[in-house]
């Protein structure tokens, strides 16, 4: 970080995206900054050795960021111009791999045969606008503990492809706004396993489009996976215990009795901790109705 | 740096900084200040363009990044002889705008809702404005006029 820039705070940050005050008063002022656009992978991952050096992919978060100078990159790598990090397939075992560079509303669009409950969930995410623009990559990247992308990735057991190696989703979130991607390692593709059945659960925070709490349920042969966004200080989470009850028996009443505990929720103005505890068993059952 | 696109159909060319953004390209460089910037934080949608066919937030996304793009504003929409566009003008018929802040973003994304989806329910329109905040109207007027735009009859819309 340079002279002048305060280290990002993950708080100040998720504040900010959730409709919170500006921590500092010039909002439209960015610090001043660099911009390259490579079109291969192996130029980004030279650009991104620059020191403070940063990757964009949308900027549907990183430039508000940037304007409440939360950040102070050197540069800006756009990921939007490497044709190989776009688009979406399926490949011959029948797995969905998405490039990393990918825009929502594409993965709206062209999942939605092969993998109906994640282009669902892509389809939720912002606002049309914003789904033209922000991408798989940096949503992931950016492990914000309301988005909807972590949910589905962890959901479904996804495993996340960089230009240096491939990392499964369990071993990939760690906690609010952390991942375990090093300085300059970019998402390439995230690549998700098509399970049985699965759905995604928004509870809508309406001013933000973010989720107060998003619940993803995805029923596989050998088990079934159930992620929550939106709902903890540690970011996204699998609940375990009712993996294990859905595991016994796929019905919304496996569920009853079964609680999260709130000491850990998220508390702000639009939901206390108890209220996201509550919202988490609720949209679960939901899941799981709908993936019936 | 230098940046060149293609606006309303005419190519230009301008200097900018890393951090320039397309609303303070469009507005400041090249005087199209029918886009509006009104939240400024990609909420209010008052700044939609299109680019390459699709409607973005332009004080969402750098200049930079619509180097050698399509770029459509408010001002390419009327026709070449002025007369208002087919949207522009159900707007005025239905009363679809009261201060007219918001009335720029929400005719460009009515327009890229209409090219992917001719003929939408009163639910779609609704839907497809969600990034467009209003505080005169209440929407009504502005979901009858895009309802009408797509040649739908909206006689049975009250009006309000």
């Amino acid at each position: 970080m340079r002279l002048g820039a305060l280290p990002p705070d993950p708080r100040d940050i998720y504040s900010q995206m959730k409709g919170g005050s500006a921590p500092f008063g010039k909002e439209d002022e960015m610090y001043s900054f660099d911009f390259e656009k490579p079109s291969s992978i192996a130029d980004a991952v030279a650009a991104l050795g620059a020191e403070d050096a940063q990757a964009l992919g949308g900027g549907q978060t990183l430039i508000p960021t940037l304007k409440q100078r939360l950040a102070a990159p050197s540069v800006l790598v756009s990921l939007s111009g490497i044709a190989e990090m776009r688009g979406v397939c399926v490949e011959d075992d029948g797995a969905l791999v998405i490039g990393g560079a990918t825009p929502h509303a594409i993965v709206a669009a062209e999942a939605a045969g092969s993998y109906p409950a994640l282009a669902a969930l892509a389809g939720q995410i912002g606002d049309p606008a914003v789904r033209n623009r922000g991408t798989i990559g940096g949503s992931v990247a950016n492990n914000d503990p309301a988005a909807c992308y972590p949910a589905g990735v962890l959901g479904s057991g996804a495993t996340i492809v960089t230009n240096t190696r491939q990392v499964a989703a369990d071993d990939f979130f760690e906690g609010m706004f952390a991942t375990v991607l090093e300085e300059g390692e970019i998402i390439t593709s995230v690549r998700f396993p098509v399970p049985q059945a699965a759905s995604y659960q928004k509870f809508l925070q309406p001013a933000s489009r973010f989720a107060l709490v998003g619940v993803y349920v995805a029923r596989f042969a050998d088990g079934v996976r159930v992620a929550v966004t939106g709902a903890s200080e540690d970011g996204v989470f699998r609940w375990t215990e009712a993996e294990a009850a859905l595991n016994k028996e796929f019905r919304p009443d496996a569920l009853t009795g079964l609680s999260i505990n709130p000491a850990n929720m998220i508390a702000d103005l639009h939901g206390s901790k108890a209220y996201r505890a509550h919202l988490v068993s609720v949209m679960t059952k939901r899941a799981v109705m709908a993936s019936l | 740096m230098k940046v060149s696109m293609t606006v309303n159909g005419r190519l230009v060319e301008g200097d900018v900084e890393g951090r320039t953004l397309l609303s303070g390209f469009l507005r400041d460089q090249l005087s199209l200040t029918g886009t509006h910037v009104g939240c400024d934080t990609a909420q209010c949608g008052a700044c939609v363009v299109h680019v390459d066919g699709v409607a973005v937030k332009s004080c969402n996304m750098l200049a930079l990044e619509a180097d050698g793009a399509e770029v459509g504003t408010i001002e390419g929409q009327a026709h070449a002889d002025g007369s208002l566009s087919v949207i522009q003008q159900a707007f005025q018929d239905h009363h679809g705008l009261q201060c007219g802040f918001c009335t720029p973003g929400m005719v460009m994304s009515a327009a890229a809702l209409l090219k992917d989806n001719p003929r939408p329910t009163e639910a779609e329109v609704r839907k497809y404005l969600e990034g467009n905040l209003c505080r005169c109207t209440g929407y009504h007027n502005i979901v009858k006029a895009i309802m009408a735009a797509s040649g739908q009859d909206v006689s049975h819309i009250a009006a309000e």
